[in-house]
């Protein structure tokens, strides 16, 4: 992100992988299934360190879930390791009925998510997973933001007791967030300063917070107060938090690396219609069309999702508003 | 009743699961009956299997069902469910009452297998998922170096599904021989015959090569059933297949092999000529019995 005067760190996808061999050290019941994607689940020195905690299965979506919720069942921590597209899609009816339904705790890594693939095209991209599975009963939805959410998520999710589904990319993160920032499943993490009114609430989730947050200290500079939200949890939906952002703010907008139906924004305008809180709404995400080709930043600049573009539509909105 | 001194045990034994049978049959037909309801053909079929598995073979009971270190078993073909609730109600896991439930309205005992039963470890009730959710309970256990061992029925209808042959790439590949997959194989689906609907044989080659260790059964026969499941693992290393040869509808003549008794519910007649059927083998078996 051009211009940024954040810290670059590592890809959550690293941070992930960092994380659960530190857990998995001390946890012997934790499990890392992968279908074929240790290399790129960055879970090879995992599985070299700790050969007796990681089973292959294959390139066999279905069976990998299904292996899941049966290790699961016999207590084991176990986590599913395959890319988002393949995990949530050829594995989702596994997902729904052997890990959700029958209330097993798998922890479902969906890995190199929405359109990290950039190039290799639609059937690398998942930008359905948070549409399937928010439409599924008893499975919790995280997309970390940056390196600091992406630990503090695998490590919650170690003894979350529901089925818990978490989604990164694999690009270089920077840090967003204050060194005392608190994360907890299921609360979002205001970025910005409080105060009683804001111009523009922007509500993020994943990898998007970072465009979305460089956008809101351009509109700062051009005197445009922001109540920015990395809302890295879409179940259980932090309802006070995005309330509150929007009580308090002219407008509201949303941004997502997901389709435009079903995801995040779909999630907060129904909210807030249903609440009652009527603001002008915009959501920015990938649109219902056959997705542009190219790299990550570049499917991002081509659909609104960069600094520029987000600052842009806050302006837009803004002026239409006023006139 | 006189029984001989060399046998005796094993004879009390079988004819006890043999009366089963027969007890079993009737629930399963009271509960569709009442319930208006279910898979009657397919729970005929495969209840004499479950009868020799949670009377027999496998360290299942509403004692130790907590307990990680016990017997396991997966119902794969979720829909003939009411073979399955027969079966743990006769078990003691819940009243025998509660089969009046089944179907209602915000009734745990639904259409298909969910863990809101007790004794029922995995919602099924969508095809081809039972086979996964059993490897990875059968490797679970040999990670954590546990003697017990994973059972799950399957339909043949089911076979087409592809997960089915992805998690038996996995069972072998893994050496689950504590995990034993039978085969409900009945030979008709809700369309017609397996065979004609889409084929799968030969099945023995298809599992041989996939790795499994295969035996044959006919599973009807409690006492084929005991001898073949008295032997686990077939063979050390390989997971165990079993091909059960049933009759789709088996004990009552006019369900016997016939499509329409996958889930159809007998009238009132159909219903008492079943009793009828039942009542007359009770009796037979009570007299072929006291031989013992």
């Amino acid at each position: 992100m051009g211009g940024s005067n954040l810290q670059i760190g590592k890809t959550n996808l690293d941070t992930f992988a960092q994380t659960l061999m530190e857990l998995a050290a001390v946890d012997r019941d934790i499990l890392v299934l992968t279908s074929d994607s240790r290399g790129s689940g960055r879970v090879t020195p995992f599985a070299e360190k700790f050969p007796e905690q990681i089973v292959e299965i294959g390139i066999a979506e279905q069976n990998l879930v299904g292996v899941a919720a049966g290790l699961a069942s016999a207590g084991k921590k176990v986590f599913v390791v395959s890319p988002a597209c393949f995990l949530t899609a050829r594995g989702l009816e596994q997902i729904k009925n052997d890990i959700a339904y029958s209330d097993h705790p798998v922890k479902v890594i969906g890995i190199s998510a929405g359109v990290s693939y950039g190039s290799l095209g639609t059937t690398h991209h998942s930008l359905h997973d948070f549409a399937a599975l928010q439409s599924i009963n008893n499975i919790d939805i995280i997309a970390p933001a940056d390196n600091f959410e992406t630990t503090q998520a695998i490590q919650a999710a170690v003894h979350h007791p529901r089925p818990i589904y978490i989604r990164f990319g694999k690009k270089p993160m920077p840090a967003i967030h204050a060194p005392n920032a608190h994360f907890e499943i299921g609360k979002a993490i205001k970025l910005t300063a409080e105060r009683e009114k804001y111009d523009v609430a922007l509500i993020a989730t994943g990898e998007t917070v970072t465009p979305t947050y460089l956008a809101s200290q351009e509109l700062e500079e051009k005197g445009i107060t922001c109540c920015v939200l990395s809302l890295h949890t879409l179940r259980p939906f932090d309802e006070e938090a995005v309330r509150q952002a929007a009580e308090r703010s002219s407008m509201v907008i949303t941004v997502e690396e997901h389709s435009v139906n079903g995801g995040l924004g779909s999630r907060v305008a129904s909210f807030l219609m249903q609440a009652r809180i009527f603001r002008p709404l915009r959501i920015v995400g990938i649109p219902d069309v056959h997705t542009v080709t190219g790299s990550q930043v570049e499917i991002f600049n081509h659909y609104g999702i960069s600094p520029q573009a987000l600052c842009q539509t806050a302006l837009g909105l803004l002026e239409k508003e006023a006139g | 009743m006189t029984t001989k001194p060399t046998h005796s045990l094993r004879s009390e034994k079988t004819r006890m699961l043999r009366h089963k049978s027969i007890l079993y049959r009737k629930t399963i037909l009271e509960m569709i009956y009442q319930a208006r309801a279910g898979h009657t053909g397919g729970s005929l079929s495969c209840i004499d299997i479950l009868n020799v598995l949670y009377n027999h073979v496998m360290n299942i009971n509403p004692q130790n069902f907590t307990q990680v270190n016990r017997d396991h078993y997966i119902h794969s073909k979720g829909h003939s469910v009411e073979a399955l609730y027969a079966v743990l109600a006769d078990k003691g896991f819940f009243p025998r009452e509660l089969l009046g439930n089944v179907e209602k309205y915000s009734s745990d005992f639904i259409g298909h297998p969910t863990r809101s039963v007790l004794g029922i470890e995995q919602n099924t009730g969508a095809l081809g998922h039972g086979l996964s959710v059993a490897v990875g309970m059968a490797l679970a256990a040999k990670k954590d170096g546990r003697s017990n061992r994973i059972f799950t029925i399957m339909g043949d209808g089911e076979l087409t599904e592809g997960s089915i042959w992805e998690a038996s790439a996995s069972a072998a590949h893994y050496g689950l021989d504590n995990l034993i997959a039978i085969i409900d194989r009945n030979t008709l689906q809700i369309t017609g015959h397996t065979e004609h609907v889409m084929n799968m044989e030969p099945l023995e080659a298809k599992f041989t090569a996939f790795g499994f260790a295969v035996r044959h059964v006919d599973g009807n026969n409690v006492e084929e059933l005991v001898t073949l499941l008295e032997n686990l693992p077939f063979e050390p290393g390989k997971p165990n297949l079993v091909l059960a040869h049933t009759v789709k509808g088996k004990g009552i003549s006019y369900m016997e092999d016939q499509i329409q008794w996958h889930h159809r519910v007998p009238t009132d007649g159909e219903y008492a000529a079943a009793l009828l059927e039942l009542d007359a083998a009770e009796k037979h078996l009570e007299k072929t019995d006291g031989r013992f």
